[in-house]
């Protein structure tokens, strides 16, 4: 019989105040499994406190071909960051 | 646009050091090349298990043994790790493990020869880990990410794995006299086929070209060997051990060691299969993968069962 366990993504908290990562996946029969295995392959030099798994196919992802008409509109708009605006010297906490 | 122009922009992007991900367009033979090397990557972790596992049980002392655990352990993640890399690039798990099992697949030849004495185990961690560390650093800047962020993750857990080999080597060699022989001997039988695992010297090597030019390889074999040799014969020397090579010396105008000729015919004849230990573990991978069909048969019905249970909790109990 071919092996059917689903692959999953995993994602680690290397501490807490952090974010979860992804780091990398796996293959398990089912969540529970998985979230064993993480520990077991992703954890076993006190990388995380928290792990996150979800079955891959669960992820949508963005298209690398769509990144210019996606990502593009935010590039032009230079006024959205602090450094675009001039600020007099003798003005402080600003 | 054309593949023509895809292929420019994916160059292009190499050449500006940006790494190529899952998505991204690539090459056919890109792919493939990582494909194949990828999982012959992840096959001789898991193949490298063995020989190592050999003495696991016989370990000297508790510490040693729980280190050889821990290490084999770690062996058993990189190749994991390496399989989960090769499966963005579309692979599927199972062909992988298959390629493996029926032959098809190349694993590191250095599994194939046999750890007959207790200070095998240092001279693998010392030597074996070594020669894989100078490639896998390399490869921490190969141009796929996936297989470099893989080759970060398996850098860092390496450099335990040839200091634990060196302390063992260091043991012996200071030992009683009959524990320095070992060490020599164990060098004596592993210092050539270490020197094998960086592959074929350039000019033989018929794959490197385009390799170099996608950056997933950055160093030529050749280059990475003698960059080996280098670093790791005043390690011997520390050791007080002898170099198995009488035309080993320092060439003050290169700058680097010189050293004899590797005898290609063993290499080869041990990549086509016939090394010491060939047979014997393809046989042990063969039969670890048949003996735990069960436990995978088994693992999915339990989760079918638990799957359907939520889905309708009445009718499972009453079905049980
Ligand atoms: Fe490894
Ligand atoms: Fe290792």
């Amino acid at each position: 019989m071919k092996n059917t366990w689903p692959l999953w993504e995993v994602f680690i908290r290397s501490k807490s105040g952090l974010s979860h990562k992804h780091v990398g996946s796996l293959h398990a029969s089912d969540a529970e499994m998985a979230v064993e295995n993480a520990r077991d392959l992703y954890t076993r030099r006190n990388e995380g406190v928290s792990i996150w798994v979800v079955e891959s196919k669960h992820i949508t992802a963005s298209d690398p071909d769509d990144s210019d008409p996606l990502f593009e509109p935010a590039k032009d708009k230079i006024y959205r960051h602090p450094t675009f605006y001039s600020v007099p010297d003798e003005v402080t906490h600003m | 646009m054309t593949s023509l122009n895809f292929e420019t922009i994916f160059q292009s992007k190499i050449d500006d050091e940006t790494k190529i991900e899952p998505k991204d367009w690539m090459p056919d033979a890109y792919r493939k090349t990582l494909i194949r090397q990828i999982s012959q990557h992840a096959h001789s972790e898991i193949v490298g298990m063995l020989p190592e596992g050999n003495w696991i049980t016989r370990a000297p002392s508790l510490r040693r043994k729980l280190i050889l655990l821990a290490k084999v352990q770690d062996e058993a993640g990189h190749g994991l790790y390496l399989y989960s890399a090769a499966e963005t690039l579309g692979a599927d798990r199972d062909d992988l493990v298959q390629q493996l099992l029926t032959g098809k697949a190349k694993y590191s030849s250095i599994f194939n020869y046999p750890t007959l004495n207790w200070a095998d185990i240092g001279a693998i961690g010392w030597l074996v880990d070594g020669a894989a560390i100078m490639n896998q650093v390399m490869l921490t800047r190969t141009s796929y990410g996936p297989y470099a962020r893989a080759m970060v993750r398996i850098c860092k857990e390496e450099s335990f794995h040839q200091r634990q080999g060196y302390e063992i080597m260091i043991a012996m060699a200071k030992g009683s006299p009959e524990q320095k022989a070992m060490a020599q001997d164990s060098l004596n039988r592993w210092w050539w086929p270490s020197l094998m695992m960086f592959g074929p010297s350039d000019s033989e090597s018929t794959h490197s070209d385009q390799a170099l030019k996608w950056k997933i390889k950055r160093k030529s074999n050749d280059e990475l060997r003698q960059q080996f040799v280098d670093v790791t014969v005043p390690q011997a020397e520390y050791l007080g051990l002898t170099v198995p090579d009488p035309a080993l010396h320092w060439n003050e105008a290169r700058d680097h060691y010189d050293f004899g000729e590797i005898n290609w015919d063993e290499f080869w004849s041990v990549v086509k299969g016939n090394g010491p230990c060939n047979r014997q573990r393809l046989q042990a991978r063969v039969k670890a993968y048949e003996d735990g069909a069960w436990v995978r048969d088994a693992a999915i019905a339990y989760a079918e069962k638990k799957e359907q249970r939520k889905l309708a909790p009445e009718a499972a109990v009453k079905a049980a």
